[in-house]
């Protein structure tokens, strides 16, 4: 007998432009010990799924159309909501997300650990203050936060993301539930910090027998710790089975889009690097800024003391982890953050020395595409609006060919132009990433720095994304440097890789040539904690 | 398929969608409607009125409505219907000019301080701070003295004190806007300062200023009739909707229409001003459903 079966589940949302289907018959158990893995990109009702069986839809629009969860033989779907709320928390916990906004900022971690145990509902079950903050203790120890005792009464904004996710975890077993459902537990951290994470929650598992769900898009992350994966797809299910079979012999051609749209191995045609002088020198760049968290206002290197140049035609690969200060380097060779010394050369001119007015005229030969396709696009401008700015300002296009020039972009990126007078919340988030590609393009730069521009994407979605950027690259003569921290998609793109740690630059070499032979033990760190999308890994 | 005119520049077609969503909003549309008529009515209030606004009838003295007098008389026998319609004259043009004033004044400053930030904003906002201290009737006064009573002063007067609110909120909205990607996109592709404020951060702050702007009008048109109470504002036998309620509380009890027929105009008014704003605010966002 399952810990957990799952019986033709359909859950729909009631909106007023119809129903939509958003879980359509979905079944599947999970036993104690054991991890299922449900994967499928945005939108395909996996997070539905879970959250329809601690009833935490918002009703409506949500309504549970029908079928059965057993939990232990008492069905989740009909129980009333004080029983409900009893086995939230006590038998079922849950790890979200974002353990940036998940925790108390108004309370300390130990705190926030032990009110389940000294407020329990079941008053014979409460503990006194202190054996609860014993236990307390002993599972911070467990889930790996080093000094428990002393960081029992620290603030949450005093941990790091990948610290935070230990402790919501902590949170999640507190009262030693027998199920714990993971909703993308590791998606906000960076690949080190993922790795760990993930190696915790398997080890957790073993030693307290307990059954997980875990959520997730990527078939990477999940290959090494699921015993089972559920493939969905718009509300209903595309394959399901072992996890060795899902990988190595899936019949699913969903599954094999999946499984093929991660990025893996190297890439295939080197972009067209010119020899020479480079379009692009960066010389002992330092970037600091005041942090006005610290009392004596100590200040933050995020970029220190880094030199590099970027060929005309490379694409060149920036990676490290989050707070390397990569992203804050992309900005200030762009001259968007301000730059505390060194210099950088752009075809001969030190953009640094120019003043604010001065550098107005360059701005269109150098632009950027943002990693979150949701904020780098202004809500209220169409994309013929958004397109057409650009064009227009620096008079690229006057007002007979403007519509022309657009309807040229937007077949560019692989936009309808039938979607012209939408505006950005009408899109998806590839075909957002696609509009702020073709406004990076519409000025004719000759440099892209493109910051984590498919981080926030579904990985087929991705896949396409990169296509994208490669072809345009081949066909505009562009040079680029893309940041990310997803080395494998560095990998599949750049010709040259620069690895960051603390705003320093540790480690530059030939795409291939750093992952045959890292010399940091930084760069062996971070190609090792790489998931792999092979279950024998 | 239908491509934007060539003049999509100038008419922002964010408007342009404004207008045909707000067509579909009924609220809105009766407010729209409502507003449109009593501006028709005070416009062309001198040739429609029934009698004349000043011409006292001591004998008449105040009379319930009647077919002659459709909305009574006051106590001075001067036709209600007639006093309130060259009231809504005043307190139109109050509400709408002080309001616009403040509106101009409010989102220039405020979108100013919070988008170049440091030392201009404080500077700015200082003056908002001195600007909310000094005590609001002695400015009043002050003005009157120096320049003399005028009913051009009273816009003024009241776009002065209104449009420090409205700077506050601007600033805010666009501090937080100005960290938003699509303004660091807007600067890497090369726009000045003015272009960014003006087609990214002002069309973005729209919401709440629509709807601080639709409270706004009322509270102008009830601080005109304050001033108005204290002599100074305008001068009797001239009348606002604002006097005339004033008027009407003192005799509530003897002549209730004296009181019923302005506070229902009046009401009538702010109504048709919150379905406009609400309309207004969901046809400027066009996250808004579309139905």
């Amino acid at each position: 007998m399952a810990l957990l079966e799952v019986n033709n589940l359909k859950v729909s949302f009631h909106t007023r432009n119809g129903v939509v289907k958003a879980v359509d018959d979905i079944s599947f158990s999970v036993n104690r010990g054991e991890t299922l893995a449900i994967v499928g990109e945005s939108g395909s009702g996996k997070s539905v799924t879970c959250y329809s069986l601690l009833d935490l839809l918002p009703k409506p629009p949500a309504v549970i159309e029908g079928g059965i969860a057993k939990f232990d033989n008492e069905d989740l779907l009909t129980c009333n909501a004080e029983r409900m709320r009893q086995l939230r928390g006590n038998h079922i916990a849950m790890i979200f997300q974002d353990p940036m906004t998940s925790l108390n900022p108004f309370l300390t971690i130990g705190e926030q650990l032990i009110e389940p145990l000294i407020y329990h509902p079941d008053k014979t079950q409460r503990l006194s203050r202190k054996t609860a903050q014993v236990e307390a203790i002993d599972l911070l120890n467990e889930v790996g936060i080093i000094n428990p005792t002393s960081r029992f009464n620290s603030y949450p904004h005093e941990f790091s993301g990948g610290m935070r996710q230990r402790v919501m975890i902590a949170m999640a077993l507190i009262n030693k539930p027998r199920l714990l459902i993971c909703d993308e537990p590791t998606t906000a951290l960076d690949v080190t910090i993922q790795a760990q994470i993930l190696k915790l929650i398997k080890q957790l598992q073993k030693t307290r027998d307990v059954a997980v769900i875990f959520i997730s898009h990527d078939l990477g992350v999940v290959a090494g710790i699921a015993d089972k994966v559920l493939v969905m797809r718009e509300g209903k299910t595309q394959d399901q089975n072992t996890t060795q079979e899902v990988f190595y012999n899936s019949t699913s051609d969903y599954t094999k889009k999946l499984l093929s749209a991660i990025p893996s191995g190297a890439k295939i045609k080197p972009s067209g690097a010119q020899q020479g002088s480079p379009l692009i020198a960066v010389n002992q760049l330092k970037t600091y800024f005041k942090d006005f968290s610290d009392s004596k206002n100590k200040l933050v290197k995020a970029v220190d003391d880094v030199s590099f140049g970027i060929q005309k035609g490379e694409i060149f690969g920036l990676v490290g982890e989050s707070g390397s200060g990569k992203s804050t380097l992309g900005r200030s060779i762009l001259q968007l953050a301000p730059i505390t010394a060194g210099s950088v050369i752009y075809s001969g001119t030190d953009l640094g020395a120019l003043k604010a007015s001065q550098i107005l005229p360059w701005r269109p030969k150098m632009q950027m595409i943002f990693q979150d396709p949701y904020a780098s696009l202004n809500p209220r401008m169409t994309v013929y609006e958004t397109l057409a700015e650009p064009l227009l300002y620096h008079a690229i296009a006057n007002k007979q060919t403007v519509t022309k020039q657009v309807q040229q972009l937007m077949d560019d990126v692989g936009l309808a132009r039938s979607s012209a007078l939408k505006y950005p919340h009408e899109f998806s988030g590839g075909q957002r990433q696609r509009i702020a590609i073709g406004r990076a393009i519409a000025s004719q730069p000759e440099f892209i720095v493109a910051d984590e521009p498919v981080s926030a994407l579904d990985v087929t979605i991705q896949a396409q994304i990169l296509e994208l950027i490669l072809s345009l690259v081949d066909k505009r003569n562009l040079t680029m440097l893309f940041i990310s921290h997803d080395l494998s998609v560095v990998r599949s793109i750049c010709d040259r890789v620069a690895v960051m740690q603390q705003g320093k630059l540790v480690e530059l070499a030939d795409t291939e040539e750093l992952w045959a032979r890292p010399q940091m033990p930084y760069t062996q760190e971070l190609l090792n904690a790489i998931p792999t999308a092979d279950p024998k890994n | 398929m239908q491509m934007p005119s060539q003049s999509s520049e100038q008419h922002s077609s964010l408007w342009l969608d404004a207008w045909i969503k707000l067509r579909k909003n009924r609220m809105a549309l009766f407010g729209f409607t409502v507003l449109l008529v009593l501006c028709v009515v005070s416009l062309l209030t001198p040739w429609i009125a029934p009698y004349s606004y000043e011409t006292q009838d001591l004998m008449l003295g105040a009379t319930p409505p009647s077919a002659a007098h459709w909305l009574g008389t006051d106590i001075f026998g001067r036709d209600m219907l007639t006093r309130i319609m060259y009231g809504g004259r005043v307190s139109l043009m109050v509400g709408f000019i002080a309001t616009a004033v403040a509106l101009v004044i409010g989102i220039l400053w405020g979108s100013i301080a919070g988008f170049v930030g440091g030392r201009v904003d404080a500077v700015m906002m200082r003056i908002v701070d001195i600007m909310y201290a000094l005590p609001f009737m002695i400015f009043i006064v002050l003005l009157m003295v120096v320049f003399g009573r005028n009913i051009l002063l009273l816009f003024v007067a009241i776009g002065a004190v209104e449009w420090l609110t409205m700077a506050r909120i601007v600033r805010s909205q666009v501090m937080a806007l100005r960290k938003q990607e699509f303004v660091e996109a807007a600067y890497s592709m090369g726009l000045s300062r003015w272009a960014i404020i003006r087609r990214h951060i002002i069309p973005n702050t729209l919401g709440p200023v629509i709807v601080y702007t639709t409270l706004t009008i009322p509270s102008v048109m009830l601080l005109e009739a304050f001033l108005s109470f204290l002599g100074l504002g305008i001068q009797p036998p001239q009348s606002s909707w604002g006097l005339l309620i004033n008027y009407g509380v003192e005799t509530m009890e003897e002549y209730p229409w004296l009181l019923i027929f302005p506070g229902i105009t009046l009401s009538l008014t702010l109504f048709a001003l919150n379905f406009l704003g609400d309309g207004l605010r969901d046809a400027l966002d066009p996250r808004a459903s579309k139905d």
